[in-house]
């Protein structure tokens, strides 16, 4: 049984590194700046202590209900903060503090010599806090404020590098365009307050989560149907439209590419385990409501399924490493909305879990590459698996799980999904469930493409010369510009001829994550038999018990699946076709002059340039016709019909004042008083006349 | 508790004042009049924070308690005719306010280190502004609030037309003249309130506990025009598009610290004015004009919001922004409108609180800018960048302001819009829907501005730039924490709030 102090212990060790070193080791210690990293490692090992603590109470099915805390009332508002902790919760926990302490100790490899050093941790510290913040929220209100604070964290990490001009700028895009996705969730949350006074009758908080569930539990099965009918399916598409902010759905997904202007480390935890995570923790946090919808279900599921393709397709013409895994990590997100969209909650979760591990490890993969070749760009890698053979072997088991190769983590997840929205949900037209199945598995031939392309490219075929290759082609000297700034440019002696495998402060954490790529799929969801005491199905068992226990009516689910061999086998006869046309084109020979994609021609152009999206929404929606056109007139309006407007009054008083106004002052007081007297009289007879 | 302290709130008001009297007569020296204006601001700032803490909150919401508390009174102008008394005291809706002029006073101060022109006349008029906005807040009789309301004009007219930049004269000029054109609105209001039949009285509180007071006696003129009399002036005051253009060129033009007070205080006065007169006065009315209350309110937001995406001066683009932030003032005072059953009170409290933590945000984004310009020359925004690496310092307060004010959780604005928001929302969902995308341009425009000023590669000709000094963190300091403070922990000003309006939501419940 864990305490409830433990708990918040998970969140507050991280949150108060976050303010020793913000507010000691940064502006007076910064020469130890050392410590803020170890002391960061340290609260966060301790947290993951207590997180699996945590899991193992839960798991035990000890009660974890709190109570909250009223942490502001005001005009009949009640907003009060507290602990939920339910099987989601303790899964994401563990997710969270592991993830964030593998790469906290990579980072300390990786950002060896940054002048920032310090800023760094205190920024990890923050985003960690916040989102274990989101996930042990009680209260919507609660989870939205540490939700917007995830979304800073990552504005701060993502400009990390302010001087960078595209770092700047990928910052701010980020922040932007989740806030776009959070207007959505915003008015879900003032929807509910608006609905407060039913709440009330019942004896509910109309913020607090499990409420909620209740809330939304239909009348025809004996639930209180507080939200019902549109109003329920706007509250959760407002509640998607802020998941899909955070990650990375379609339309909202323009940022996450350029978001790899971060440090590497970052994107690791931050852009691809945890906080674009978020979005799909967020949808399944309130899945009970969702799943009375069958509008909002269908429109998650597609949503769902069409970015996990689309995203994957622009993941397929990617030069820069780092890219082709953050359109992998949009769609591998898509998969998982799409899970939650077709009822398969267990199943999207424990793909969250997988996908947190793998895709972390490639990452960190990517940044260790990136460490001795100065750059991301995969045409300037190539023939490193001689140098860096843990990378490399390392690389190829998070990518293999990616791709959902038996036996590795992702086939397991991956492959319940792709059942489970074959098998159909009764709830949702029947096409819906095709279509789904049809993207999804469209998706996972490209997801073995891209994979496959990316590994051939880096690390496979002839050395092509790093960043100094790079700079030269671009015209600049070979010594980058701001090395040293960022610490992982390569020092000028280095280059060519000294390639090296990173350090151990930079491997072992992949190495645990490699482990868990390989075994966490099978470990965590045993398919046939209860394997070394983890019983069969456990993830998902888990998952649905725990969200079930929380209803009063039974939740409309499918419970768990069954393992299919013919799904198995034509999901990786589909991915192998993918590995297979990548080997044809990369892996025979090493890299030509030209990508053999662009003899695609205006296919290639068209995804190179990501369906022109980011020109259509930066170049005409915002520049143009918003802050050109519109702002443009509205300002014009105001210089010279609002504003001018007083300066013209001013101008008539001025220059005809005197034309009419001074030949008023006669200075004869007969006059005077005979308008005083006219003037009596007509308020008089105004009064007799009212 | 201190509540039976005489003196206490008229040593708080008048001590600026006196201040200034003193540096007049008795300072001598450039360096000692700073010195001076310090320790007065400080002794000020610990006063205001005694009535704050002073004001005794079970006695304020006791059955016929004390609901104003730390009452000096005594006849000014006596016999019959006009009765009108010097009368201060505080509520759970003032006392916040009193103190946000005693902190942002300080900060004032401290940032007027390096005036070096007319020293011994500048801080004699930035004081004097100090004592008339405290005063506005904590006069309970009209007579006396329409005194200390024009008071405050001459010395905000002298600090921008004197130490201001630019087209001082003209800013000067039409700050006044706007202001003085609300205030003809207001004095007619005022004098026809007197006239009334039946009231015969300045005491506001009089006015505003009895609500049926003004509705029950007999007409001068009609309540509507009455309402709206207030109205504009405080609209004018807030400002309220279309309202609102003296405020960017005022802004712009004057020097930071009176940029620190009118932003942080003086625009309070108009949101202030709103919710002390024409809702506690006028609550029939406010209810019955609530539609155009949100309708101005919504406009502010969107329009202000999107003017300041086009702003190329920093102080500009604060000021358009505060535009903006002002409406939600005017949309939560609207959120009175309709009711579904018992009204609550989480638009007025958020309108009150959004008076509060716009001073303190809009208050450091000022004194940060002010330190740009000080040190870079310029604010003109494609001229600036990179300047994260110069003054890291100021980056971080200036991070921190703009982040508060683009509403991020854990700093005051979140706490101020949100209430704003859920009390607008349960009668205008559609209209707060609408104003809820301000969200996504106050995001814009703030981080863009972020963007371009200290963000991209740090430009040779500002190489020699320093941060600020010990004495220029000092403003940055206490306005962070009042930030994080209030973010982290609103209670600490909601719970008063909630004691200060409680009375008026009754008025309106009880009205039907």
């Amino acid at each position: 049984m864990v305490g409830e102090l433990a708990v918040w212990g998970i969140f507050l060790l991280p949150l108060a590194s976050f303010v020793i070193i913000a507010v000691v080791i940064r502006p007076f210690l910064n020469r130890f700046s050392l410590l803020s990293g170890l002391l960061l490692i340290g609260a966060l090992a301790v947290a993951l202590w207590l997180s699996i603590d945590t899991l193992a109470s839960v798991v035990r099915g000890h009660e974890m209900d709190f109570g909250s805390r009223t942490w502001l009332q005001a005009g009949g508002a009640t907003i009060e903060i507290g602990l939920l902790v339910d099987p989601l919760t303790a899964i994401m926990l563990v997710v969270v503090t592991s993830v964030s302490l593998l790469v906290q100790i990579y980072s300390l490899g990786y950002m060896n010599g940054d002048p920032g050093f310090s800023r760094y941790y205190a920024y990890m510290a923050l985003f960690t806090a916040s989102m274990l913040g989101v996930v042990l929220a009680s209260n919507v209100i609660q989870l939205y404020a540490f939700w917007e604070l995830v979304g800073v964290s990552s504005y701060l990490l993502i400009g990390f590098w302010h001087e960078r001009p595209a770092a700047a700028a990928a910052a701010k895009k980020a922040f932007i365009v989740t806030r776009i996705g959070d207007v959505g969730f915003l008015i879900a949350i003032l929807y509910l307050f608006f609905q407060a006074d039913k709440f009330a009758a019942q004896g509910l908080n109309a913020f607090h989560i499990p409420d909620i569930w209740q809330a939304a539990q239909p009348v025809a099965l004996g639930g209180l149907g507080i939200l019902a009918g549109t109003g329920l399916t706007w509250f959760s598409l407002g509640i998607f439209a802020g998941a899909a902010g955070k990650s990375g759905q379609f339309p909202l997904h323009t940022w996450l590419p350029d978001a790899m202007e971060g440090p590497t480390p970052v994107s690791a935890l931050i852009h691809a385990a945890t906080m674009v995570a978020a979005g799909v923790f967020l949808v399944a946090r309130f899945y009970p409501v969702f799943q009375v919808s069958a509008q909002a279900m269908t429109v998650v599921a597609l949503i769902g399924a069409f970015t996990a393709l689309m995203a994957a397709t622009m993941g397929l013409v990617m030069n820069d490493i780092k890219r082709v895994m953050a359109y992998s990590t949009i769609s591998q997100l898509g998969y998982m909305m799409a899970a939650l969209g077709m009822g398969l909650y267990g199943a999207a979760i424990f793909h969250l879990f997988t996908h947190a591990a793998f895709k972390a490890l490639l990452f960190l993969g990517a940044g260790s590459v990136n460490h001795t070749t100065g750059t991301f760009n995969m045409r300037y890698m190539g023939g490193l698996r001689r140098q860096m053979p843990y990378t490399y072997w390392l690389v190829v088991i998070g990518g293999l799980s990616l791709v959902g190769i038996v036996p590795l983590a992702g086939f397991w997840s991956k492959d319940e999904i792709l059942l489970g929205a074959w098998n159909g949900n009764v709830l949702l037209e029947p096409w819906v469930g095709r279509a789904v199945v049809a993207g999804l598995l469209a998706g996972v031939a490209l997801t073995g493409f891209y994979t496959l392309r990316m590994i051939f490219m880096t690390f496979h075929g002839e050395y092509r010369g790093g960043i100094g290759q790079e700079m030269e082609d671009a015209g600049q000297p070979a010594v980058p510009a701001h090395a040293g700034q960022t610490g992982n440019a390569p020092r000028p002696d280095s280059g060519d001829t000294h390639l090296h495998e990173s350090p151990w402060v930079m491997v072992a954490p992949m190495l645990a994550l490699g482990i868990g790529a390989v075994l966490a799929g099978f470990l965590a969801n045993p398919q046939w038999f209860d394997l070394a005491g983890i019983p069969k199905h456990w993830i998902t068992e888990f998952l649905i018990h725990g969200m079930e226990s929380n209803l009063l009516v039974g939740v409309l689910h499918f419970g768990t699946l069954d393992f299919n061999p013919w799904m198995a086998l034509a999901s990786t006869a589909i991915a192998l076709a993918g590995v297979g046309v990548a080997y044809l084109l990369y892996g025979i020979r090493s890299l030509p002059g030209r990508d053999p994609l662009e003899r695609a021609g205006p296919v290639h152009r068209l995804l190179t340039q990501k369906y022109y999206l980011d020109a259509l929404y930066e170049g005409v929606a915002v520049r143009r016709i918003f802050y050109r056109a519109f702002a443009g007139s509205v300002d014009w309006l105001e210089r010279n019909l609002v504003d001018g407007a007083v300066d013209l009054l001013g101008w008539v008083f001025r220059n005809f004042g005197p034309l009419v106004l001074s030949r008023l002052q006669t200075g004869q007081v007969q006059t005077y008083g005979a308008v005083v007297a006219l003037g009596g009289l007509a308020i008089f007879l105004g009064f007799l006349l009212r | 508790m201190l509540s039976g302290f005489p003196g206490l709130l008229t040593a708080t008001v008048f001590l600026p004042a006196a201040g200034a009297l003193a540096i007049l007569l008795l300072v001598r020296g450039d360096r000692n009049i700073r010195v001076f204006a310090v320790l007065v601001a400080v002794a000020d700032l610990a006063l205001s924070l005694l009535v704050f803490i002073g004001f005794d909150r079970a006695a304020a919401v006791a059955v016929g308690g004390e609901r104003f508390q730390l009452i000096d009174q005594f006849p000014w102008i006596p016999g019959d005719t006009l009765k009108a008394t010097y009368f201060l005291g505080v509520d759970g809706l003032s006392a916040p306010l009193v103190a946000l002029t005693g902190l942002l006073g300080l900060c004032a101060v401290f940032v007027s280190w390096h005036i070096n022109v007319r020293v011994r006349e500048y801080f004699v008029w930035l004081l004097l502004l100090q004592s008339a906005v405290m005063g506005v807040f904590a006069s309970l009789d009209l007579l006396l609030f329409f005194l200390f309301w024009e008071l405050e004009l001459v010395p905000m007219y002298m600090l921008i037309a004197i130490w201001g930049t630019g087209r001082k004269e003209y800013s000067a000029m039409k700050f006044l003249i706007f202001t003085i054109l609300g205030s003809a609105f207001m004095l007619v209001g005022i004098v026809a309130v007197f006239l009334t039949p039946g009231v015969g009285t300045f005491d506001m509180t009089l006015l505003s506990t009895s609500g049926t007071m003004l509705a029950g006696a007999g007409v001068l003129l009609p309540m509507g025009v009455l309402f709206w009399l207030f109205l504009i002036a405080f609209a004018i005051k807030l400002p309220t598009w279309p309202l609102h253009t003296w405020l960017p060129d005022a802004h712009t033009d004057a020097p930071t610290a009176a940029s620190v007070m009118l932003a942080g205080v003086l625009l309070k006065m108009g949101g202030y004015g709103i919710l002390r007169i024409n809702v506690g006065m006028f609550p029939d009315q406010t209810k019955e004009f609530a539609w155009a209350l949100v309708a101005l309110g919504v406009v502010s937001v969107l329009y202000g919001a999107v003017v300041t995406l086009r702003q190329t001066d920093l102080k500009r683009l604060i000021a358009y922004s505060s535009v903006s932030h002002m409406g939600l003032v005017m949309l939560g005072v609207g959120s009175v409108g309709i009711s579904q059953g018992e009204l609550t009170s989480a638009g007025l409290n958020g309108a009150a609180l959004q008076l509060f933590t716009h001073g303190t945000i809009t208050g450091l984004l000022f004194v940060a800018v002010g330190l740009v310009y000080e040190k870079a020359h310029t604010r003109f925004i494609p001229d600036l960048g990179g300047l994260a690496g110069r003054m890291p310092v100021v980056a971080v307060a200036f991070l921190i302001a703009g982040l508060a004010s683009l509403g991020l959780p854990g700093l005051s604005g979140f706490v101020a819009e949100l209430l704003v928001f859920l009390g607008a929302f349960q009668a205008y969902p559609i209209a707060t829907g609408l104003a809820v995308l301000g969200i996504i341009l106050a995001a814009g425009y703030i981080l863009w501005m972020i963007e371009r000023s200290f963000f991209g590669a740090p430009r040779d000709r500002f190489v020699d730039i320093t941060d600020a000094s010990l004495v220029e963190a000092i403003p940055l300091a206490v306005l962070v924490i009042s930030i994080v403070g209030v973010g982290v922990y609103p209670s600490v000003l909601t719970d008063v709030f909630e004691i200060g309006l409680d009375p008026m939501v009754a008025m309106f419940n009880e009205g039907g």
